[in-house]
């Protein structure tokens, strides 16, 4: 097992590349404390983990809030003790130029995407500190590198969390932390088929868009979990300010 | 041997694995279950690496090769497929550096270097592709460099090689994508290699003082051969099947300040 004897908190744990990420950690050993906002779907995600013989707790998070990503480090330390690997996965989208945005989207999109990932992270480095090393992830995506259609919010908050991992992993490397961040393709998450509808594609349509890439298909969570844990485990030892594309070949070009 | 291992049952071709990242990955390879066809233009070296892999239990040949070369690189490919039946994983590893400005460098120097980290990829890439569609798929791992990414001081030929090795891979990566082949590369940063020694003595610098200012990134230190053959079986592995046309970039933090 790769993580055994770790404790990693992921946000948004409770659907898509989150779930898949915290069954995929417990697998391996971790002990993982599973942040979101819907409780029922968190709940569900945790009896999950522990019916498989793993340890797993939900802390009801919304990482907007400074007070609440506080309690969440605090509460897994309580829990297990110590704090290894934060996943910074908890993100929103959805599909507007920057006429359609309205400025409440605009500041959902950047204040869970981005201010979500320094929150989380200006909390959780304390005591990653003081054990002598942790590793840091966040979740940026394609659409953090290059731009995409009607996205601006999105692509805004993901370029920031590419260059804020890049800046956290120059402040934090003597330290013996290491911070990275992946960046995902199109995946099969309940994100997909929401971004379809608000587009008003017909599903086939959207899809279709999406595969159109090197290797011809759409990724799954499972594919983006194997990135996460390559980067979380010691095998990425001398990995640190790295933007990692897991994206089937879609910015190649 | 491990029965379980990330690559098991997979055959890797590997150029330039007499020493250094290339060695490293040779032998981490085998250990996770894959078959090495190992190859190098130093002899002893070379033998020696595949002895230790034998001796640890894996299957291996060893031949001695010269990369810029098509018909080396032909007869490279039809003995691993004589022998072990197909190739899964090409890892082109082989590199040579040259610091020098553009002033100081020599055309044979160019030549070279060019040669050897570029068009190698190119000679073996063609020869193993088509084995590769047949199976139903592959994945072939370059290494580039920090260097194929930012520019560095004295350092012409290498950048412009490295440079290239990261384009070509995306290059290929589109091309070969839809036969379920999967390109990319590795970008380490300063690598405790015999590479990294030869450049101090290349710069005429101290080797300790070169060393020192080699470590100065965020992690503080250079990084192991193997930690950068642990990104290459990654990129090698299932692990990884949605990742093509990727530069990994594996450097302790150096270019975290690079655009």
């Amino acid at each position: 097992m790769r993580l055994e004897n770790k404790v990693a908190v992921i946000t948004g744990g409770t659907s898509g590349i989150g779930e898949a990420v915290a069954e995929l950690f417990a697998r391996e050993g971790a002990r993982v404390a599973i942040t979101g906002r819907n409780e029922s779907r968190g709940h569900a995600v945790m009896a999950r983990i522990l019916e498989a013989g793993g340890e797993a707790i939900f802390l009801r998070t919304d990482v907007r809030k400074a007070a609440e990503c506080q309690r969440a480090v605090d509460e897994t330390l309580r829990s297990f003790g110590r704090l290894d690997i934060l996943f910074n996965n908890a993100g929103v989208f959805s599909p507007q130029t920057a006429l359609e945005c309205s400025e409440e989207e605009w500041d959902l999109q950047i204040d869970i995407n981005l201010k979500g990932t320094f929150l989380m992270s200006k909390y959780a480095l304390g005591p990653m500190i003081a054990q002598g090393g942790g590793v840091i992830i966040n979740n940026s995506s394609g659409w953090g590198i290059v731009g995409g259609d009607k996205a601006v919010a999105y692509c805004a908050s993901k370029g920031g969390v590419v260059l804020l991992t890049k800046a956290m992993a120059v402040d934090h490397g003597r330290q013996g932390i290491r911070v990275n961040c992946i960046c995902p393709g199109d995946v099969d998450t309940p994100m997909l088929p929401e971004d379809a509808r608000l587009r008003g594609l017909d599903w086939k349509t959207y899809l279709a868009g999406c595969q159109n890439r090197p290797l011809g298909r759409i990724g799954t969570v499972d594919e983006i979990a194997k990135a996460v844990l390559f980067l979380a485990s010691d095998d990425s030892s001398f990995m640190t300010g790295a933007a990692l594309v897991v994206d089937g070949g879609g910015t190649a070009d | 041997m491990q029965l379980a291992g990330r690559v098991s049952g997979k055959v890797a071709l590997i150029t330039g694995g007499a020493s250094g990242i290339g060695r490293a990955t040779a032998l981490l390879f085998a250990h996770e279950g894959a078959a090495i066809a190992l190859a190098d233009v130093n002899a002893d070296a070379g033998r020696r690496v595949a002895d230790e892999i034998t001796q640890s239990g894996g299957r291996v040949f060893f031949d001695t090769v010269d990369v810029t070369r098509a018909a080396d690189c032909q007869r490279l490919v039809e003995r691993a497929i004589r022998e072990f039946g197909r190739i899964d994983i090409l890892f082109n590893n082989a590199g040579i550096t040259r610091r020098a400005t553009v002033l100081d460098l020599s055309e044979e120097d160019w030549d070279r270097v060019m040669a050897v980290n570029v068009k190698s990829i190119y000679l073996l890439s063609r020869e193993v592709i088509p084995h590769m569609q047949k199976a139903g798929g592959g994945t072939i791992i370059n290494t580039a460099s920090g260097w194929g990414l930012a520019g560095g001081a004295k350092a012409a030929v290498y950048c412009a090689s490295k440079g290239a090795v990261v384009l070509l891979t995306k290059a290929m990566a589109i091309d070969h994508g839809p036969q379920n082949i999967r390109v990319n590369c590795v970008c380490p940063g300063d690598t405790d290699t015999g590479m990294l020694r030869e450049e101090a003595q290349q710069l005429g610098e101290e080797n300790s003082r070169f060393l020192a200012e080699a470590a100065k990134r965020p992690l503080g230190r250079v990084g192991t051969p193997e930690e950068i053959a642990q990104a290459a079986l990654y990129l090698a592995s299932a692990a990884s099947s949605f990742v093509t046309g990727t530069a990994l970039v594996v450097d302790g933090g150096g270019l975290a300040r690079s655009l």
